[in-house]
């Protein structure tokens, strides 16, 4: 076995921030399990991204160079990753939870008859405490991720000699600051044929025209499914009126067409930072607090006082939207006066 | 078309949800279920591609015998039957081995498009539909919002991060993922809610399907998040709270 590897990503050219956090989640299970860290990075041209990596504390890095890895697909980068995993035999593979590494990641470890432990957002040390360990061998990491859509947490642990295969969530691991001198780069080739590649993509495109810049908005009001119905959004717009704010929502609204996708803040929507971001019946999913977390100053209006939103929100009212959101807009205008 | 969908029945959105004394799962008694929302509209993908070039839609869930009432539901939005893999202990199992059972019913019935959501409500793994395609050796695409069939397979949309979109090629028989948004929801009328009773549930039992592999990876305690920051939460009357929040942004933290 040889330590850890962690798969660094590209973006524009870039390491992506996402995988400096791998790397930080890396660094925690080598130090825990005392395995050396390493760094792998697939592409057609991976020279740059490898310098780029080469300052940081890892002990190698491998380019997994090929023509056919120019342009992602998971054909080719399942192929290119296993027969890399096949010949290094990694005890840790780790990987940041993007929709690319959620695209192929969990057909990679199936390949090794073993099982992505995906979006993790904390790795404790073993052993795992759990009424029913009968022989909890010391040393195990325990890998936290989130279920029921954030409202509670679960504790795994893997079992077996196989290579354990890890994706870490965007934000949960501070990405890596540490420099050391430079690592010893190799170049690895794997074997793909253009037949093995299943599937053509496009070039990707944006969706329709924005007409409404979130991005730069000081004040925002949000809405979830906790509005219920279309009907309702007015409660909500004249609250927005009263503040001189925007008005977004989180997914399921623009899912069910109630707003337009262009108000959606969230990973695949908006990504805001105004100074006032008020979520009004939203729960707080990953998803959706990615593209908020930034703001200044965030305050949530929830009926569930264990709603996750409460984890980043600085003032927050438990109780219910249709008496605290007309009772707010009151007192909104009345300050104002 | 011949197309099979995945469907999980998952704690309803707004039920309250305990820990079990096991501490490894949740209080299942008294729970309220449904239909995991992105199933949902795997669901009514299959269905509008059927309406459009005929075939048959046929959903898969394993589970125990609970999850019949969402494989009802199912068919009285109009899938034409049903297996229903009864099985009492999915938590115990990991993605792969709930894959592995799902993927033997699925090969028996050779569709033209096996369809899933992009991930489970409860256990959020996002991960069956992908490991399914690997299994069947069968290409897949993931994130997927829009599916339309060609002359030489599929052409499908895909959700990339921050509001990008990319097209997919891609031949048929294929495994799909897919997101929600893609499409309005149907409800179930009361006629579909009538013919579904006459519809096809065929069981097997996880046994039936084969031995199970240990899993790999184990779910061995579950617990609710420690609270890492102090919300300030305003009490009283909701029109209390509103002119206390209202002070707060004023003056403290000097927003408005
Ligand atoms: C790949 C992927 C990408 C995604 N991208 C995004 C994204 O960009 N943006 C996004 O937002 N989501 C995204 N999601 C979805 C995300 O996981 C959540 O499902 C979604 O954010 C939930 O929206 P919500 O909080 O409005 O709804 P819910 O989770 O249903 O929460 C509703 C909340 O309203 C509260 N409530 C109900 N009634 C009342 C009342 N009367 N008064 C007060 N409170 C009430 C409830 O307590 C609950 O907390 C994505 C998911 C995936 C898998
Ligand atoms: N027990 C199950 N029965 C049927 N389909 C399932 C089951 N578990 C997962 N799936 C399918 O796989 C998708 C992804 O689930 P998950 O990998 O758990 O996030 C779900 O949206 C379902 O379509």
């Amino acid at each position: 076995m040889s330590g850890v590897w962690v798969v660094l990503e590209e973006r524009n050219g870039r390491i992506a921030r996402m995988s400096w956090e791998a790397l930080a989640a890396g660094h925690t299970l080598g130090a825990q399990s005392s395995l050396s860290v390493n760094a792998v990075v697939a592409g057609a041209q991976t020279d740059s991204l490898a310098g780029e990596i080469a300052t940081k504390a890892v002990a190698r890095i491998v380019r997994l160079e090929h023509p056919l890895l120019a342009v992602y697909t998971s054909d080719a980068f399942t192929l290119a990753l296993e027969q890399f995993i096949r010949a290094e035999q990694p005890d840790f593979v780790v990987f940041p939870h993007t929709y690319q590494v959620r695209d192929y990641a969990p057909s990679l470890a199936a390949r090794f008859g073993q099982v992505l432990i995906g979006d993790v957002t904390g790795i404790g040390a073993g052993p795992v405490l759990h009424p029913t360990d009968k022989d909890p061998s010391v040393g195990t990491p325990v890998f936290v991720r989130q279920l029921m859509q954030g409202r509670l947490n679960g504790e795994y642990s893997h079992s077996g000699n196989g290579t354990c295969f890890v994706s870490v969530q965007s934000g949960a691991f501070r990405a890596d600051q540490a420099e050391s001198a430079p690592a010893s780069i190799e170049i690895f080739t794997p074997k793909i044929e253009q037949a093995q590649i299943r599937t053509k993509p496009g070039q990707p495109f944006r969706g329709s025209a924005q007409t409404v810049d979130l991005g730069s908005a000081q004040f925002i009001v949000s809405v979830g499914r906790g509005i219920k119905e279309a009907d309702n959004l007015p409660i909500v717009q004249e609250l927005a009126t009263a503040l001189g704010a925007e008005l977004a929502a989180s997914r399921p609204i623009c899912d069910n067409g109630w707003l337009p996708i262009e108000r959606q803040v969230g990973s695949s929507g908006q990504t805001v930072s105004p100074k006032l971001y008020l979520a009004v019946g939203i729960s707080g999913a990953i998803q959706h607090l990615v593209g908020m977390k930034g703001s200044q100053c965030v305050v949530a209006i929830n009926k569930d006082s264990d709603a996750p939103i409460f984890e980043i929100a600085d003032y927050g009212i438990v109780g219910d939207l249709f008496e605290v959101v007309p009772a707010l807009t009151e007192a909104v205008k009345s300050a104002k006066h | 078309m011949k197309i099979v969908v995945a469907i999980k029945q998952v704690p309803e959105r707004d039920a309250q949800v305990h820990i079990h004394s096991t501490s490894n799962w949740i209080e299942e008694e008294d729970m309220q279920w449904a239909l995991n929302e992105s199933d949902a509209y795997a669901l009514e993908e299959a269905l509008q591609l059927k309406e459009k070039h005929g075939g048959e839609v046929v959903v898969v869930s394993a589970g125990p015998e609970r999850v019949g009432s969402t494989i009802r539901e199912a068919l009285a939005k109009g899938a034409d039957r049903a297996i229903h893999i009864d099985c009492d202990d999915l938590n115990q199992r990991d993605a792969l081995g709930v894959a592995r059972l799902l993927s033997e019913a699925i090969r028996a019935e050779t569709p033209d498009l096996t369809l899933t959501g992009l991930q489970s409500d409860d256990l959020g793994y996002g991960q069956t539909g992908v490991i399914l395609a690997e299994l069947l050796g069968l290409p897949h695409a993931s994130l997927i919002l829009h599916v339309e069939k060609t002359e030489a397979g599929l052409t499908v949309k895909r959700e990339l991060e921050e509001g990008w979109f990319q097209t997919i090629e891609l031949p048929v028989p294929a495994v799909l993922t897919i997101q929600s948004g893609g499409n309005k929801l149907r409800y179930a009328t009361l006629m579909g809610i009538k013919k579904a009773k006459t519809k096809e549930i065929r069981r097997v039992t996880s046994q039936d399907i084969g031995k199970v592999a240990p899993p790999v990876v184990v779910l061995e305690r579950i617990s609710v998040p420690q609270k890492q920051k102090s919300t300030q939460i305003l009490g009283g009357s909701p029109k209390e709270a509103a002119t206390a929040l209202v002070e707060k942004l004023k003056f403290e933290a000097r927003i408005l």
